[in-house]
């Protein structure tokens, strides 16, 4: 398992709508593992999107555990192709990135959802959540379509300089 | 009669207190203002209504002489309608000149009104968040006016309706 360096903002591959990729691919699911450990070498990280890593590909890893904003945690996740299938109770919070380390910003999110996805190397998955994983998948599955936070801040003034990474 | 003041410097703590002190001593209501610290400089800009004059306000901050102070009277001002609908304009990319610029020129020609810009840069990624009034039926031109600056630029450019529920 390798921790991969993460790419920053404006690095092109961040914006551009990532390739769905094939669960059982050996190379993708390396890619998701060295993804787990490249989300657990980053403090207080919560998910990773494989444009992150610099692949644009629907791929993504979350894991909320112990987060206080938390609600339901389902632990580890490790998605492909992802897609967002019902969203409701759409909620205003504030969010950071790994791309983007000196700023965070207030952006709206559904704070229930249910999201399909496949698993590498495993089989379909239905993964119904609310709360702050909720929020962290719904920001991952943006970057695997090419969207960063600062593309949906509500406001001139819903974004703020980080005065320590959390 | 009502001024409209800046007040530009050095951060420190109890800078804002200084200010509002200071114009309160001389009966000045505070009605709207703005303060933010820019790349660690302090701003603050703000409307007062006091019987008063320019001199008057002008002495009543000159002891903090730490930052720059502006006074001028401004009129009752007619406001523009707020008949549009409102929009969020996001952009992000790398720094370059002339992102600004293109950017309201764009939204100028397409008549929408700028209520509110910040700008950030940090490390190298430079990004423009403004709220903007459109009037109605403009925003698809304009999307197609952003999508060709997008290429221009080397930038990104999402416009995307405000959210304006009452909670
Ligand atoms: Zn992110």
């Amino acid at each position: 398992m390798t921790v991969l360096p993460v790419v920053r903002a404006p690095d092109p591959v961040l914006s551009r709508a990532g390739a769905t990729v094939d669960p059982h691919d050996p190379a993708v699911i390396q890619l998701a593992e060295d993804m787990v450990s490249t989300m657990r070498a980053a403090p207080g990280c919560v998910g990773l999107a494989a444009p992150q890593v610099g692949v644009p590909a629907q791929l993504f890893v979350v894991d909320v555990t112990g987060h206080p904003k938390a609600s339901t945690v389902h632990g580890l996740l490790v998605l492909a192709n992802a897609g967002i299938v019902e969203a409701s109770r759409w909620k205003q919070g504030r969010e950071g990135c790994l791309s983007i380390p000196d700023l965070t910003g207030d952006v709206k999110r559904a704070g229930r959802i249910v999201v399909v996805g496949e698993i590498p190397g495993g089989g379909k998955i239905t993964v119904s959540t609310d709360a702050f994983e909720a929020r962290a998948l719904q920001h991952e599955i943006d970057h695997c379509n090419g969207l960063l936070f600062v593309d949906r801040v509500s406001g001139a003034h819903a974004i703020y300089q980080r005065k320590v990474y959390l | 009669m009502e001024f409209a003041v800046t007040v530009i410097g050095h951060d420190r703590v109890g800078i804002v207190a200084d200010v509002a002190e200071a114009l309160a001593r001389l009966g000045a209501n505070l009605t709207d203002s703005t303060m933010t610290r820019l790349r660690g400089h302090f701003t603050m800009t703000l409307i007062c209504t006091v019987d008063a004059s320019v001199g008057d306000l002008e002495a009543a901050l000159r002891p903090l002489t730490d930052v720059t102070v502006t006074v001028r009277e401004v009129g009752p001002d007619e406001p523009i309608s707020d008949a549009g609908e409102p929009y969020v304009l996001s952009v992000h990319g790398a720094d370059r000149l002339g992102i600004v610029a293109a950017v309201t020129r764009a939204v100028a020609d397409a008549r929408g009104n700028i209520t509110d810009l910040s700008t950030r840069l940090t490390g190298t990624l430079y990004l423009l968040i403004a709220e903007i009034d459109l009037s109605s039926g403009t925003a698809q031109a304009l999307a197609q006016r952003l999508a060709d600056l997008e290429k221009s630029l080397g930038v990104e450019i999402s416009l995307r309706q405000a959210e304006t529920d009452v909670l």
